[in-house]
């Protein structure tokens, strides 16, 4: 069980959100909606433990986020930033996520999100929505129980979007949860909505 | 763990050499600066040899910091700190890992190209080994120190001439024992003193370079 106590953010002098309270369960998943600059990206760094709370505290299985062994190693974060080595193949953009933490090289994920066809292009070659499908691929290559996914629409096509929206049904069929942020409308079925900012 | 380690140190090695600018920019610098000075001061061989030492030292440290400010900023730019953060072997071997590749791709190359320099400013032969002991004991320590300026600057648009402010008054301590290790052999004095105050700010940088690094990168990624 991933839950949040009276969370609050502040960056420099403003007070983003304050009073934060939420529980995500397996297979749960939450939409984190808010005005832009209410501070959606800064929970997402937040639950990855890259930002600290202002106040308030995260709890996973009754364990400080912020303390507890092995937490990272239970999440994926996707943020706005793709990662990828434009000077890297595809595939070796991948792998060495994969080694990084831990995993062998497997360009099989590739193909969840129907870049495999690209696994020897320079990284530099790809398309906004293709550096976008790469970046996603972690998610398919690399298991871990706690998605935070920061605007994973963006620059996807409809074939994109879709493949995203399979591999996240097939993540919480398989008991994981998600967290993420979104613009587009995304069909998960009982989904939480969890406001943060003046934009309820 | 180690995994981690050995994964960040091939990833940076792979990325100089397919990018291999940075290493020709650091030792085309070394050449060209070392050989404005027989312009400089005249071509009189006594004096060349007399100068030497500190021009190959001053040159390489110069050439060290060139290279420094892209040390962390284009993982940060890209995400990768982000991911490398989260999922890396600590922040702190993250450092070693990077500050490691970053000496293979410029340092190493500067230890090589330094005696061949040597000769060209006429420098006693007595100092040829003391000088490569001297690089080699010397250089890591500027890449680690350097890791700290290139950490505090890596959010900073403009951050080369601020981590240039940071970090030159922390080397002269390894300017001066390089130098004097050198200069212990042409005037046919005992080196070990200088080279063993070298091999102990080695030790002194590694121990705490890659913990001040991490704090800052850590404020960076906030």
């Amino acid at each position: 069980m991933l839950r949040a106590q009276t969370l609050a953010c502040r960056r420099g002098d403003r007070l983003v959100f304050a009073g934060l309270d939420f529980e995500l369960g397996a297979g749960a998943a939450a939409v984190v909606r808010g005005p832009n600059g209410a501070g959606k990206s800064s929970l997402l760094r937040i639950l990855a433990t890259l930002l600290r709370p202002e106040s308030g505290r995260v709890t996973w299985d009754d364990a400080d986020i912020f303390a507890a062994e092995g937490y990272r190693a239970r999440l994926h974060y996707v943020g706005h930033l793709a990662a990828i080595k434009p000077a890297f193949t595809v595939a070796e953009n991948l792998a060495f996520w994969q080694r990084l933490r831990g995993q062998p090289a497997d360009p099989a994920a590739l193909d969840t999100f129907g870049i495999g066809p690209l696994a020897d292009i320079p990284a530099q070659w790809l398309s906004a929505g293709q550096r976008q499908r790469l970046s996603l691929s972690r998610l398919a290559a690399i298991p871990a129980p706690l998605w935070l996914l920061d605007e994973p629409t963006t620059s996807l096509d409809d074939a994109g979007i879709a493949a995203l929206v399979a591999a996240i049904a097939a993540h919480r069929a398989s008991g994981g949860r998600l967290l993420l942020t979104t613009h587009l409308p995304l069909d998960l079925p009982d989904a939480e909505t969890i406001w943060i900012g003046a934009g309820r | 763990m180690s995994g981690g380690f050995l994964a960040v140190l091939a990833r940076d090695l792979r990325l100089a050499v397919r990018q291999g600018s940075a290493t020709w920019l650091v030792i085309v610098f070394f050449v060209l600066t070392v050989s404005l000075f027989p312009f400089g001061v005249g071509p009189e061989p006594n004096t060349l040899a007399r100068i030497a030492a500190g021009v190959l030292w001053v040159a390489a440290l110069l050439a060290a910091l060139l290279s420094l400010d892209r040390l962390f900023q284009a993982d940060l730019e890209d995400g990768s700190l982000d991911q490398l953060a989260l999922h890396g072997p600590g922040l702190e071997l993250t450092v070693v890992a990077k500050v490691l590749a970053h000496w293979l791709t410029t340092g190493l190359p500067l230890l090589l190209a330094a005696p061949v320099l040597a000769v060209l400013l006429n420098m006693d032969a007595a100092g040829f080994w003391p000088l490569v002991a001297s690089m080699a004991l010397g250089t890591p320590s500027l890449s680690l120190i350097g890791a700290i300026g290139a950490a505090l600057t890596v959010g900073l648009r403009r951050g080369g001439v601020l981590l240039s402010l940071l970090v030159l008054p922390l080397y002269v301590p390894v300017l001066i024992f390089g130098v004097s290790a050198i200069d212990a052999a042409v005037f046919n004095m005992a080196t070990d003193a200088p080279l063993l105050i070298l091999a102990a700010l080695l030790l002194g940088a590694l121990a705490l370079c890659p913990w001040a690094a991490a704090a800052a990168l850590r404020l960076a990624l906030e």
